[in-house]
């Protein structure tokens, strides 16, 4: 992820976002924890136009802290939308061609139902009190939305990181639904170091007195130093050794020498501080504890009888997995790990490994590898579907 | 189809139309991409270079990177029409695994291989006594990829050892023409610079 170079508008955290475009599913939706949710309302952005056939549907999926604004100006940030180089007309996925839809996941904060939302049964923001969400629950959410636009097929489902996830789940929850998969930078279980990770990030985040139990909603107060915290250990995970080598060294901020003090002598430390700050005006401290408890529980496999071959068997869906070298929380391995088990039920798999020394985040950036797989890959499923 | 390799050629001849084949060692996808525009196949790749798979999915074809070696024991028995193997065999560290993997997954397995029986490779060994480097085989011993080269007779003995049935073979000369042959004849052991060979399992 870039830096960001101002502090963008502050989020208030009371006040709900008005999404462009929000459906309020009209059925509860059930969740894997037994809660039947009511109401729903998931907030979506559409890019191109859906043809007569309803066949050109791209449903891409977000990351842990993305949202639906992937290729349009984010509200409150002002910036691009975080796939803008991936979507939009001649990119890779081209609205000329393609209908593209992206839904703010379930447990978010950006319109969608959350734990900001207010709690029917309570009148006060549901806070701890929502359920515990699964990427599970979240496919689920967005299968509903899809049947309330009357849409019925994707043509291609694509994400990378928790994206990549709520992919495998669309793949091996609605085979018959998805005729291609793209996940990028993904797994089909979060790893123990992995898992480690958000918990140091959920500590922090509870361990901030603003944090009140959950209730900062109620008690006007924000856990901001805590959400920083944990989004400064978070987005250590999502660079590489070599890229923080190659961008910050061991160069000073602002100044010449050390200063024998806790400041941020080194540009490393400001630009972490810098990605807490500017993190906390765009997101929720809750729907962070929700959308990584959701990361955690995701286990592929588990959710059929142990075996991940046995969750895609007799699947037509044809998919596409990519990784990149450097990406170390969600390496390689983890990957290959997903075409193994399809090619083991000898589904219509291609994986390809990019080279780049940007770690994680590489899907969010100018890849051109990833791109040119990408293009190649939707060219010639919709050569295979008829799709102009 | 002009540009492609004779071996190739005489491969993609062998698959019926819209049959559905693994290419092993796909290269850069050339057989697959010929392949699924002219023949219809349900092509599928497995590739060792991580470069040689992105140009192949880059060009929307369905290739995962891995290695003959240690990969084929994932793909389940007699899903295939057609395992295609070409100018791989001798690449590999265990040619009668690889051999075997190959006619569990497909119901026919086409191989092609250069020939170490060519009079070329026979006379280079014999005059220069060093190991034969010619126009089809041009690596250095200490370089080469080749590190499990056999003779049209060698691999005719390892598809019995393996119970294939050889149902046919055909001879590739110098010029790039293809002849059918028999896969114990002495003559195309000395004359074919490669050969193809379709099998199955008994």
């Amino acid at each position: 992820m870039t830096a960001e170079l101002e502090p963008p508008p502050s989020r208030t955290a009371a006040t709900p976002i008005a999404a462009s475009r929000q459906a309020v599913l009209a059925a509860p939706l059930p969740l894997d924890c037994g809660v039947q949710l009511s109401p729903v309302a998931i907030a979506y952005e559409t890019y191109g136009t859906l043809n007569a056939a309803k066949s050109n549907v791209v449903l891409v999926c977000h990351a842990l802290t993305g949202d639906q604004y992937a290729a349009s100006i984010h509200p409150l940030t002002k910036k691009p939308g975080w796939w803008e180089l991936m979507i939009g007309p001649g990119r890779p996925i081209d609205t000329e061609r393609f209908f593209v839809i992206c839904a703010n996941v379930i447990g978010g904060c950006m319109g969608t139902t959350g734990p900001t939302a207010v709690n029917p049964a309570t009148g006060k923001p549901y806070g701890l009190s929502f359920p515990v969400i699964t990427i599970a629950d979240m496919v689920r959410a967005q299968a509903a939305l899809l049947d309330s636009l009357g849409i019925d097929q994707i043509f291609c489902v694509l994400g990378g990181s928790m994206g990549g996830m709520q992919v495998l789940q669309w793949a091996a929850a609605y085979p018959e639904r998805v005729f291609s998969a793209i996940p990028i930078a993904s797994g089909a279980r979060h790893s123990a170091q992995n898992i480690a990770f958000h918990e140091v990030g959920r500590q922090a985040i509870q361990a901030d007195p603003d944090w009140r139990g959950g209730d900062y909603l109620l008690h006007g107060t924000n856990p901001r130093k805590g959400l920083a915290v944990a989004r400064m250990a978070a987005h250590i995970t999502y660079l590489s050794e070599a890229a923080l080598h190659r961008k910050f060294g061991r160069n000073l901020q602002d100044r010449t020498s050390v200063t024998y003090g806790f400041d941020a002598d080194f540009q490393i430390e400001s630009y972490l501080r810098h990605q807490g700050i500017a993190f906390v005006e765009r997101f929720d401290a809750n729907s962070y504890l929700y959308i990584t408890r959701a990361m955690d529980y995701f286990d592929l496999a588990a959710d059929h009888g142990g075996s991940l071959a046995q969750a895609f068997r007799g699947s037509k869906t044809r998919f596409c997995i990519i990784s990149f070298t450097s990406d170390w929380l969600f390496p390689t391995s983890e990957n290959k790990h997903i075409a193994h088990a399809l090619n083991a039920v000898a589904a219509a798999v291609s994986f390809v490994e990019i080279e780049t020394d940007r770690g994680h985040d590489a899907f969010l950036l100018d890849e051109p590898e990833m791109f040119a797989t990408v293009r190649g890959f939707l060219n010639s499923v919709a050569a295979g579907e008829g799709i102009s | 189809m002009a540009a492609m390799r004779p071996d190739l050629a005489a491969i993609a001849e062998m698959i019926p139309q819209g049959a559905r084949v693994l290419d092993v060692g796909c290269g850069d996808g050339a057989l697959l991409e010929y392949l699924t525009a002219a023949k219809k196949v349900d092509g599928r790749g497995l590739e060792l270079s991580q470069q040689n798979v992105n140009a192949c999915v880059a060009r929307g074809l369905a290739v995962i990177q891995g290695d003959a070696d240690t990969d084929l024991g994932e793909y389940p028995s007699q899903v295939f029409d057609v395992v295609i193997l070409s100018q791989t065999i001798q690449a590999t560290r265990n040619p009668k695994g690889v051999l075997g993997h190959l006619l569990r997954i497909g119901r026919r397995t086409a191989v092609s291989l250069p020939n170490f029986g060519h009079w070329r490779v026979r006379l280079s060994l014999l005059a220069r006594g060093r190991m034969p480097r010619t126009r089809a085989l041009g690596y250095e011993w200490y370089d080469t990829p080749n590190i499990h080269l056999c003779t049209i007779a060698d691999f005719a003995a390892l598809a019995k050892e393996a119970d294939a049935e050889i149902e046919r073979a055909l001879a590739l000369s110098e010029d790039g023409r293809t002849r059918a042959m028999r896969a114990d004849a002495w003559s195309p052991n000395l004359f074919a610079e490669g050969a193809i060979f379709l099998l199955r399992a008994r």
